[in-house]
């Protein structure tokens, strides 16, 4: 069961390999297979080229930033709460960054602030107080915090869904229709300027993340006993909250909410590689962001000259995921996580 | 009486609009081996909690070496105090070496990995609690009694100067309770480690420790030695029922008999 440092180098290496080739094969695959000389002649301005490096590489980079950010958001949650169930999606969190993009969309905003846009600003508002209302009604509830907080969770993302209808129902057919589509999760033909709306938000958020290895791994333990070994609970909490509600808020300003990979993707790396965050972290953020990318390039390859939305396929992916874990394979490892 | 390693001065605790400590004042010295005694719920574990701050706030004073506990940051105070909880039955996903290296927590900058006096505290505290062969294991395939001790070899590892366990033999078989006190007086001992720890079982408090300290509805129904202690007028006391004594065969120490054979 333990996986000797040995074996860690190794099963990095494969996944640092694998990532690679996701991110080289990515922008070549898709309805239009392109020649060499697009990718090695950017300048040339043919349309080869601009597909592939206006259209296929940001697309790519987005996604991959994307998966990452979910992915390790996922991780955090899971090992904060100390439950297999904790995602941005169960905690509601997805659904306040929903919230806060839909109100962002039907009111018509348009602001900007120091050059973050004023959407992911939204987005990230939304996430923070889907947060702060699930874990204010899991400390005032009493009994076992875990069920609260899951069913807190539920209840938080039901009532921001209803409120997200809302306003779709009252908005006009325009702002309906680009809330709904949006709505549906997708990595949308985006440009260079979507990527650099989520990079700054997914950067500082894992760069928090990964700050604080230690004191996830202390978190998992109980946190008690993570207390007792000098650990700042209410604090660290509170950071990695944040943290993680700048990753989805990032996310989900930009590509919408994409289920699954923020439960699955950490499950999987945590089978793979050890539940010690000083390695998860990393492999996290690798192996999500490789997935999304691969689920992506399906997504717009499967059915062209259509697309699906990606959600589609990460949950395709993800529900026969989940009944596998219900029925406890992960329970092997002798703990809920 | 000197100025004690952890000084409690009119400390008072409420959670959740309870009062669960009242006034509550006692000194432990430096080395000392204290046990907690009490009825359930007279706030015994509260007091452990505050006193290494999973709670915060109360009123009153409380000093860990000479310093209000207020003052510590949660890591400087983890140099001073380490805590075991009571057994709850949870697992964790690490080996028994990763759980107790984690003990080194407050000695490491955020940034600096574990080195060669962090790798020598945590081989100290496994060869002191026995539990260097299953260093590589996890705790899913630990009995309770060998989970117990990691706990304890982690809180060692930590080589804070006061120890707080929280029933850390309860529920544990004949062999490995004696097991555990004999650990914990060897830390005791050898490491001049001031000991407070949570007991229901009054005879090992009486052997083991040098002060006893009684609480009964938050507030200290006694403080002191446990010859002191052994006394029917002042147990019954504390725990509404009356007690029977009798003379150990060996050392003719006055000790409890148990309800069962009266």
């Amino acid at each position: 069961m333990k996986t000797g440092s040995a074996g860690k180098g190794i099963r990095f290496a494969v996944l640092f390999a694998l990532s690679l080739a996701v991110l080289a094969g990515a922008p070549m695959v898709g309805m239009k297979i392109l020649p060499l000389s697009a990718v090695l002649h950017p300048e040339s301005g043919t349309l080869e080229s601009n597909i592939f490096w206006m259209i296929r590489v940001p697309r790519m980079l987005v996604s991959f930033l994307a998966g990452a950010a979910l992915a390790v958001s996922g991780m955090t949650f899971q090992a904060v709460f100390r439950n297999p169930l904790a995602t941005p999606f169960t905690l509601g969190v997805a659904s306040g960054a929903s919230l806060g993009t839909a109100v962002y969309i039907r009111f018509g905003l348009v602001f900007h602030f120091w050059g973050i846009s004023g959407l992911s600003l939204s987005a990230f508002a939304g996430a923070v107080l889907s947060i702060v209302l699930v874990y204010g009604l899991t400390r005032a509830g009493r009994g076992s915090s875990t069920t609260t907080m899951l069913l807190a969770g539920v209840a938080v993302s039901f009532f921001f869904s209803s409120v997200i209808l809302f306003l779709q129902y009252m908005s006009s057919i325009s702002h309906s229709f680009r809330i709904l589509r949006w709505l549906m999760g997708g990595i949308e033909p985006a440009g260079f300027e979507s990527l650099l709306n989520m990079a700054p938000f997914v950067i500082a958020g894992s760069a928090i993340v990964f700050c604080m290895t230690r004191e996830l791994n202390l978190l998992m333990t109980g946190e008690e006993i993570a207390a007792g070994r000098g650990v700042n609970v209410e604090n660290t909490k509170r950071v990695l909250f944040f943290a993680a509600s700048l990753m989805v808020g990032g996310v989900v300003a930009v590509c919408g909410p994409i289920g699954f990979v923020g439960m699955m993707v950490p499950h999987i790396c945590r089978l793979l590689i050890g539940a010690d965050h000083r390695y998860l972290t990393a492999f996290t953020l690798l192996f999500g962001g490789s997935f999304l990318t691969l689920c992506d390039t399906f997504a717009r390859t499967i059915v062209a000259p259509a697309e699906m939305p990606v959600g589609i396929v990460t949950a395709l992916l993800g529900g026969p995921f989940f009944v596998w874990l219900l029925l406890g394979r992960s329970a092997s490892r002798g703990g809920i996580l | 009486m000197g100025n004690g390693i952890i000084e409690m001065e009119r400390y008072s605790f409420s959670l959740g609009g309870r009062r669960i400590l009242k006034d509550v004042s006692f000194r432990a010295g430096e080395g000392e081996y204290v046990s907690v005694v009490g009825p359930n719920g007279a706030g015994k574990t509260t007091l452990l909690k505050c006193l290494c701050r999973i709670h915060r706030g109360g009123s009153g004073a409380v000093r860990i070496a000479g310093r209000p506990l207020q003052e510590y940051g949660q890591k400087d105070l983890a140099l001073q105090v380490s805590y075991v909880p009571q057994a709850d039955g949870r697992l964790y996903p690490f080996t028994v070496y990763e759980f107790v290296m984690m003990g080194r927590y407050p000695h490491l900058g955020p940034f600096s990995s574990p080195g060669g006096r962090d790798e020598r505290a945590v081989r100290d505290a496994l060869a002191l609690t026995g539990t260097a062969e299953f260093a590589e294991r996890y705790p899913g395939t630990l009995s309770g009694g060998e989970r117990q001790k990691v706990f304890i070899a982690a809180a060692l590892a930590q080589e804070a100067r006061i120890l707080l366990l929280d029933e850390p033999a309860t529920f544990l078989d004949p062999r490995h309770e004696a097991e555990i006190h004999g650990l914990l007086a060897r830390a005791n001992r050898e490491r001049g480690v001031t000991i407070l720890s949570v007991t229901h079982d009054i005879n090992s408090a009486a052997v083991t420790s040098r002060r006893i300290l009684a609480l009964k509805n938050g507030a200290v129904a006694f403080h002191g030695e446990p010859d002191a202690f052994m006394n029917g007028e002042i147990l019954a006391g504390i725990y509404e029922k009356p007690f029977l004594f009798a003379a150990h065969p060996r050392s003719g120490k006055k000790i409890v008999v148990p309800e069962l054979f009266s």
